[in-house]
């Protein structure tokens, strides 16, 4: 099997236009780090991103930064850092979940749409995604978006490669914009409460005007207790003014409050981030769930009454992230039945790949949206030549 | 007048009796608008120098109503052209003579609040402010606030993209709209997204947002509501040149402070506005920032304590931090009275260009060279944190000619805005006023992936057909 390194945009374009013409069906991929996620395809050669780097254009001022696709997040988050900022979304880590090794690069972040715990005020990848360079299934060299944060011109193609997999385009480069990193970070933890009093506590907090950056349950569990954790960033008498509130605010759930700060809390929304909260191992499958908020605890109630299952929640109880035994189907009929019935959708982020080409990984969708999902894959890519299947069959 | 529509297609005209009989079976009488007097409220938008009278327009009151009229023309090849308030500046909603206006704005119900998930679903022809107001009770609001919130439907708002003066903090449209229901052109009816974040497969929802009225019909909306902060107050400066002005905003965005709205005003805006609304602006400024932030009291004094010292190095002429409610009202006063004071004086076309905020003093002075060059004036007010741009160049529409000279002038200033690394438009959309620059910022690879994507939803060039794409070098289906 061939592997592409091209050593830049015109190169990738010349490949692929190559491999259009030609039937040949690719792979696409940063440093592979997460080529274990997604519905396992065959494909004829791949072509990756890792020759790809640099960051092309930094202008704190404007808060706004571009790099090719192919640059370790590590260096962008590292480049912000220097001038006290960061990306805004909080890109999670698939590394420990996943047991890879390798880059993760800033392409793979815009192709998946990958977000962490500030997703849920700052917004997912694709809110700060504002602009993009890609190449087509057809060899063609695209740009849509730009470095300026407020564009609407023309159809608004960067949403469409955010979190698209790789099958409508080879991203060549990506512009973000930025936030400035916050003087003081802390952590407000409700301790001993039950899913449905933490959820409640949760959009309490996310309902006042006291601008909550992180908001996650962790159940009890063996003898650990539940922790729920409110997380505020500011300047420093601001985030005091706003904790105070918040705890008188929050004192009718009772139970004993800690304050967490420094490297402590780092670790905890780390954890959080990257899921590393659900310590199992690593035979288990882990689902991804994006649901109402207020459905949270009933969604886990009825995953549990059905299969043995762990769990935590993030973004107030709208994001679940589950741990399921690694047999049979990973328990996909419990949670489709259940996304069906309380309204979300669920993803197979970690699975044997015999699993994954079984059931499905994705939510399944209902026909008419599949009608058009095939139809603009179609639009860019007519040949089906880009990491084809990854996401749904046929895509 | 310079911008062309395309020819009408003679056998639709022909048919005009027809589709009207046609439409009159899916809607009540009262919904369905046929006569040339009432017919005539729908012929222009917010972009009132073109003007095309429509076939007809009808004003839908359901989903399964929208739906069936969609399946007509789709069946008997008419277009469409959807409206919400008709409050777009960049002639989005201009009818053709040989398509039916689809209003939405019969359907303005609040569906459903849900405070503790904060979202609200609501049916298409809301208002903006309408779903503030209807959340207000509970201290939320509906974060997108376009100048025309008093009047323009979230279906617009959804169709252009819509921002406002507080989306550097909250964002615009695209980051605040969580699932529609859509209506496509064959009639189909379709649920994306919903009361939970990021739809699992491609991101339809934003790329119905922004698409301009191009791909379908939107009828309903889930919205996330936010809760509003405990207070806000605006601070006034005045610099004695533009680039201090401009040092001024990169200064407080690399000191780490995020206001929630960063205002800029020039020389002539200032004084167009004060004279209109008394707000208190000085007079012998080069240019004006209004910088608000929100929290409480004690946040507030701390958040613009910061930006004065921030501020003094540029040594501001004026440095006013509202004391009072009256004090911040009149401030903003005399910013949202810009375009209707500026009107009071002159015609004016309003631009709406994004620049990188670094090119902020060469832009200004090459906008003032451009307008003078052709003898006119120019006001400009804009978002400076996010560098959207509203160069409102004035004309005498009773001087034969100077029509054409502002758009001219126009065009010249938004191909300056995409040389510069910037966009064409920021918040308005392309419509059929931006229509035939789309050239200068997308190369014809581009544009013909956009007009692919187009085609998935409209093969036949029915939905809003005169509008976004150059009426040269169109893909047919």
């Amino acid at each position: 099997m061939t592997n592409h390194l091209p050593r830049d945009e015109q190169d990738a374009s010349d490949i692929i236009r190559d491999a259009s013409e030609k039937g040949i069906l690719l792979s696409l991929s940063g440093q592979g780090t997460k080529a274990e996620m997604g519905r396992p395809n065959q494909t004829d050669a791949s072509i990756s991103s890792a020759s790809l780097t640099g960051i092309t254009l930094y202008e704190p001022a404007e808060m706004v930064i571009s790099a090719k696709s192919g640059t370790p997040v590590s260096e962008v988050v590292r480049t912000l850092a220097e001038k006290g900022q960061l990306l805004p979304f909080e890109p999670m880590d698939y590394r420990p979940l996943l047991g890879t090794r390798g880059e993760p690069t800033i392409g793979a972040v815009a192709a998946m749409n990958i977000s962490g715990p500030r997703r849920i005020m700052a917004g997912a990848a694709r809110d700060s995604l504002i602009g993009v360079r890609f190449v087509n299934g057809r060899g063609e060299v695209v740009k849509s978006g730009g470095r300026v944060m407020k564009n609407v011109t023309g159809l608004d193609i960067v949403k469409l490669m955010a979190g698209s997999w790789g099958t409508l385009g080879f991203l060549t480069e990506v512009t973000f914009k930025v936030l400035p990193k916050q003087e003081r970070m802390t952590t407000l933890v409700l301790r001993g409460l039950n899913d449905a009093q933490a959820i409640d506590a949760l959009s309490q907090a996310l309902g006042s005007p006291f601008d909550v950056t992180g908001a996650a349950h962790i159940p009890a569990r063996d003898r650990q207790g539940a922790s729920t954790l409110i997380r505020l960033e500011g300047f420093s008498v601001s985030v005091d003014y706003r904790l105070g509130e918040l705890r008188r605010l929050l004192k009718r759930f009772g139970g004993s409050t800690d304050i967490l700060e420094g490297r402590g809390a780092e670790a905890v929304w780390q954890s959080l981030r990257d899921a590393t909260v659900l310590t199992d191992g690593a035979d288990r499958a882990i689902w991804r769930v994006s649901t109402a908020p207020t459905k949270g605890p009933e969604f886990t109630k009825r995953v549990a009454q059905a299969l043995e299952a762990q769990w935590y929640y993030d973004w107030g109880g709208g994001l679940i992230w589950i741990s399921t035994s690694g047999d049979g189907d990973a328990g996909a009929s419990v949670l489709r039945e259940t996304t069906q019935s309380l309204g979300g959708h669920a993803t197979l982020v970690r699975a044997p790949a015999e699993i994954r080409s079984s059931v499905d990984v994705f939510e399944p969708q209902n026909e008419a949206v599949m009608t058009l999902t095939k139809g603009i894959k179609a639009s860019f890519d007519p040949s089906g030549i880009l990491n084809p299947g990854r996401m749904y069959a046929g895509i | 007048m310079t911008i062309a529509f395309p020819k009408p297609d003679e056998a639709v005209l022909a048919r005009r009796k027809d589709i009207i009989a046609g439409l009159g079976r899916l809607v009540p009488s009262e919904a369905l608008i046929v006569s040339e007097d009432e017919r005539r409220a729908f012929e222009t938008d917010g972009l009132t120098a073109y003007r095309q009278m429509p076939l007809a327009v009808v004003l839908p009151s359901t989903t399964e109503e929208v739906s069936a009229i969609m399946r007509f023309c789709h069946e008997h090849g008419v277009k469409v052209v959807p409206r919400g308030a008709g409050t777009s500046l960049c002639g989005g909603a201009i009818p053709q003579e040989d398509a039916i206006v689809l209003g939405v704005a019969k359907m303005s119900q609040v569906i459903d609040i849900d405070f503790e998930g904060r979202t609200a679903r609501v049916q298409s022809g809301i208002t903006n402010l309408g779903i503030s107001q209807a959340v207000a009770h509970e201290g939320f609001f509906y974060a997108p606030d376009p100048s025309s919130q008093l009047a323009c439907t979230i279906a617009g708002n959804i169709a252009m993209n819509s921002g406002g003066a507080h989306c550097l903090k909250y964002g615009v449209t695209t980051n605040n709209l969580l699932g529609v229901t859509m209506v496509l052109l064959d009639g189909t009816v379709v649920e994306i997204g919903g009361e939970h974040l990021d739809a699992p497969g491609y991101d339809l929802l934003g790329l119905i947002c922004g698409s301009e009225g191009q791909l379908g019909v939107v009828t309903e909306a889930v919205v996330r509501i936010l809760r509003a902060a405990e207070g806000a107050r605006p601070a006034l400066m005045g610099f004695s040149s533009v680039e201090d002005a401009g040092a001024c905003v990169a200064a407080i965005i690399g000191a780490g402070i995020i206001p929630v709205a960063l205002e800029y005003m020039d020389k002539p805006a200032i004084q167009i506005c004060e004279a209109f609304a008394h707000a208190g602006y000085p007079l012998d400024v080069e240019a004006m920032l209004i910088v608000e932030v929100e929290g409480s009291d004690q946040e507030i004094d701390d958040m613009l304590r910061r930006i004065v010292a921030i501020a003094e190095p540029f040594k501001p002429k004026t440095l006013k931090v509202s004391q009072s409610e009256a004090e911040s009202a009149a401030i903003w006063k005399g910013r949202k009275s810009a375009f209707g004071a500026t009107g009071r004086i002159a015609d004016y076309i309003c631009m709406d260009g994004t620049i990188p905020t670094g090119q902020l003093p060469y832009v200004l002075n090459r906008i003032d060279e451009i307008v003078k060059s052709y003898g006119l004036g120019v006001a400009n007010v804009f978002h400076a944190g996010d560098g959207n741009l509203h160069p409102l160049v004035m004309f005498n529409t009773n001087v034969p000619g100077e029509m054409e000279k502002a758009e001219k002038a126009g065009e010249d200033i938004l191909r300056l805005c995409v040389e510069v690394g910037g966009c064409l438009t920021g918040e308005h959309g392309v419509g059929i006023e931006k229509r035939d620059l789309m050239t200068c910022q997308f190369n014809k690879v581009d544009l013909a992936q956009q007009m692919r994507v187009r085609g998935v939803f409209d093969p036949l060039w029915l939905l809003n057909p005169a509008k976004v794409f150059p009426l040269e070098g169109r893909l047919a289906a």
